[in-house]
């Protein structure tokens, strides 16, 4: 026995309960129950004792854009924000869209504090043209093929993909999950933020929330024609919500996530001019807050996601037009979730592990109960300390998170990656 | 992020009434000033004055160093279009060299909206906004403001149609505010694509037909159509724009005799308004840009001069 986690609440998906939990040398839990000593004790007194989080959008810049982010780094906000993995987006330089770069991209992730799981594109170079080698990319493990950054504009092909990707079941062992960031270019291209009231006050062209319905609307159609499985990422308005929920219980299959600033921010943050606000889709109105906090609660949404998204601070000091779209997220999801959400912490727990670790198709190591022969992949939270967000003193390469100076109550303590603490009192260990 | 409120002139949205009154009583003394045998006086003597235009504007900039020529303020002048921004370089870098060249006040124009709000934030040299995107062009408003004041006495009461690309235009934003603020009534007449797509809490009525329009105005202001909004989609064509929102000869009959004609310039004389129009008496688009020297040189005054107690100071006397 090892690695002892002492004085802390249990919560996972069968309930809560006050035991302390023995890690192994293997990295799988032998004991949970109280009272228990080993060599190595963590302190989890007034401490909640969860399975570690699945972040199911996370861009880790790397290859290609290591200024603003590295796996390495990603990885170790990701630690420190509880997730013990991170579902890394393709869109790289170049993109992951071959085995290649499909494996530098884990050989990487193998040294970091994260299990880092790479998605592959749906196209080759995201071109949005012709399909990426999805069988291949499958017989190697990829579960989730997205094109993120951008939604595939043309319909037939995205007919195409959806029937292929069906055909890939049994060799992937589950059903391969197509993640789509929903945006119809044609009526959102040269805008910057949601279409509405501010976007017309500020001078700044708009995206309207149509722009993404469109193509919700069309890939629940799609769905229905060629039972694929579809993800639908960062839902941000109330009309995509709705039709989400709807197509839920007609039974599709079809799973979504939301980010925590799009039920935790509003287009009113633009009226700064601070392009840290600047994220695709927009920040929304507060009747979209609303309505993606209702779906995060009803279950029509998911889990919560972060699509984080480090940008240099001289890439961010341009006009809001110009600068790139994206903030950071893993630092302080959990945070904002239990101030911002609306849920209980069951609830958000829920949301940040198990739920996501279904969609990902990595329930065998993440998201698990918290109990004896369950791998160790977890993360130890304080739900009362208060701290004041500051993106300078992030792991992050980058320092473009939309909270900067905001308090926010609630923090992850510890996190435990396969049996190791990886981060002890909010500090990496290695 | 600066904690207290700027001195800066980014927009007409948070000035108040008398602010803006302010500035138009002051300029009363500039446009005696621009009418002297020497226009020149000594007041921002060793004060620098940098046009810093990262959009192209002929007018504009001469507009603001003719300005600060009238009160002997050095100027310097950068252009993006043969600058270092060409070679890379960011806006924050480019605003921090000419701060260390000495600069006072930045007058910055820029195709992106925010921008001057952004460079307040980074500099701490004063900003002048002289147009950002399709936000705010606050001059343009005062100088607008303060010709229909010297004609009519007060905007309290007028009714104003400002008419044509409304969506894309920074001078309608600043306008709307400006003279709705001082009391006139705003109706804004333009097809529904070149409106903004939401006009709520804007203090304005709207209208798709000029035609009705025109005899109940006080003053008819057009702005600038301009080609690309056909390829946008936005408008069929330049000749049908013209057959029912521009001003020619016909419709300016119904216009009342003691209305005002207006336009921010460039005109595009055969489109958004007839060339005889706008030599019609009503017309004082060149009264508007004389005023506009007058006005920056108020603004200028303000920033950087020694205060707002004119009559202490010797600064406005004429100098060699």
């Amino acid at each position: 026995m090892s690695l002892v986690i002492r004085g802390g609440t249990i919560i996972d998906s069968e309930g809560e309960k006050k035991a302390d939990v023995a890690i192994g040398d293997d990295g799988l839990i032998t004991e949970v129950s109280s009272n228990l000593k080993g060599e190595e004790e963590i302190d989890a007194s007034g401490c909640i004792v969860t399975s570690g989080f699945v972040d199911l959008h996370s861009h880790l810049r790397e290859p290609g854009q290591e200024d603003a982010e590295t796996i390495e780094t990603g990885a170790r906000g990701g630690a420190l924000g509880g997730y013990t993995a991170l579902i890394a987006m393709p869109n790289t330089t170049p993109a992951m869209d071959c085995l290649a770069v499909i494996e530098q991209v884990r050989a990487l992730g193998e040294k970091s504090v994260c299990e880092i799981i790479p998605t592959g594109t749906m196209t080759v170079g995201r071109n949005g043209e012709q399909m990426s080698p999805m069988g291949e990319l499958v017989d190697a493990g990829v579960g989730i093929f997205t094109d993120d950054g951008n939604g595939l504009q043309d319909p037939r092909l995205m007919r195409r993909i959806m029937e292929y990707s069906t055909g890939l079941t049994h060799r992937l062992g589950r059903p391969v999950v197509l993640a789509q960031h929903c945006e119809v270019e044609a009526l959102s291209s040269g805008g910057y933020m949601h279409e509405g009231a501010w976007s017309s006050r500020l001078g700044i062209p708009g995206q309207p929330a149509e722009a993404e319905e469109l193509m919700v609307s069309r890939d629940i159609a799609l769905v229905r024609l060629t039972g694929a499985h579809m993800h639908f990422q960062h839902l941000s308005t109330a009309g995509s919500v709705e039709m989400v929920r709807l197509a839920k219980q007609e039974g599709l299959p079809i799973t979504a996530e939301a980010t925590t600033h799009h039920f935790s921010l509003t287009d009113e943050s633009c009226a700064s001019y601070d392009p840290v606000f600047k994220v695709h889709p927009p920040l929304r109105t507060d009747q979209d807050v609303i309505a993606v906090r209702k779906g995060l609660s009803d279950g029509t949404i998911d889990a919560i996601a972060t699509d984080h998204a480090p940008h240099t601070d001289h890439s961010k000091e341009k006009s809001f037009d110009e600068a790139p779209p994206g903030m950071l997220g893993l630092e302080t999801a959990f945070s904002v979730s239990l101030e911002d959400s609306g849920l209980d912490l069951p609830q958000i727990l829920a949301l940040l592990s198990w739920r996501p670790a279904a969609i990902a198709g990595v329930l065998d190591r993440h998201g698990n109960t918290v109990s004896i022969g369950a791998k160790a992949n977890l993360c130890v939270i304080d739900p009362d300390i208060t701290w004041t967000v500051s993106g300078n003193l992030m792991a992050s390469r980058s320092s473009n998170t939309p909270y900067e100076g905001r308090r926010l109550r609630g923090r992850v303590r510890h996190t435990i990656q396969s049996g190791e603490a990886v981060v002890i009192d909010g500090e990496i260990q290695r | 992020m600066n904690s207290t409120p700027s001195r800066s002139l980014l927009s007409i949205e948070g000035m108040t009434k008398s602010d803006i009154e302010e500035i138009l009583d002051l300029t009363d003394t500039f446009d005696e000033i621009g009418r002297r045998p020497i226009p020149k006086v000594p007041a921002l003597r060793g004060r620098t004055v940098a046009t810093v235009f990262f959009e192209n504007s002929t007018r504009t900039r001469l507009s603001f160093e003719t300005a600060a020529r009238r009160l002997s303020a050095d100027t310097m002048s950068f252009g993006a279009g043969s600058s270092s921004l060409s070679k890379g370089e960011s806006i924050r870098d480019t605003v921090e060299v000419i701060e260390a060249y000495g600069a006072d006040v930045l007058v910055v124009r820029h195709p992106a909206a925010g921008i001057a709000q952004r460079i307040d934030n980074w500099t701490d040299a004063l900003v002048v906004n002289a147009g950002d995107g399709c936000h705010e062009h606050p001059t343009q408003a005062l100088l607008d403001a303060y010709t229909l004041r010297k004609h009519k006495g007060s905007l309290n009461g007028l009714r104003i149609a400002i008419v044509g690309d409304i969506r894309h235009s920074r001078v309608a934003r600043s306008d709307v505010l400006a003279f709705t603020m001082l009391g006139a009534e705003v109706v804004l007449v333009a097809p529904p694509t070149l409106l903004p797509p939401s006009l709520e809490g804007w203090p304005v009525t709207i209208s798709y037909d000029l035609d009705e329009v025109l005899p109940t105005l006080d003053v008819c202001y057009l702005l600038r159509m301009q080609n690309e909004r056909i390829s946008e989609g936005l408008i069929p064509s330049v000749r049908e724009y013209t057959a029912d929102y521009g001003l020619n000869i016909k419709r300016a009959a119904t216009l009342p005799k003691d209305a005002l004609i207006c336009h921010p310039g460039p005109t595009n004389r055969g489109i958004e308004i007839e060339a005889a129009v706008a030599s019609d008496p009503r017309s004082v688009i060149l009264d508007q840009v004389s005023n506009g020297v007058s006005i920056r040189m108020a603004v200028l005054f303000l920033l950087l001069g020694s205060g707002r107690n004119l009559g202490a100071t010797s600064e406005l006397e004429g100098g060699q």
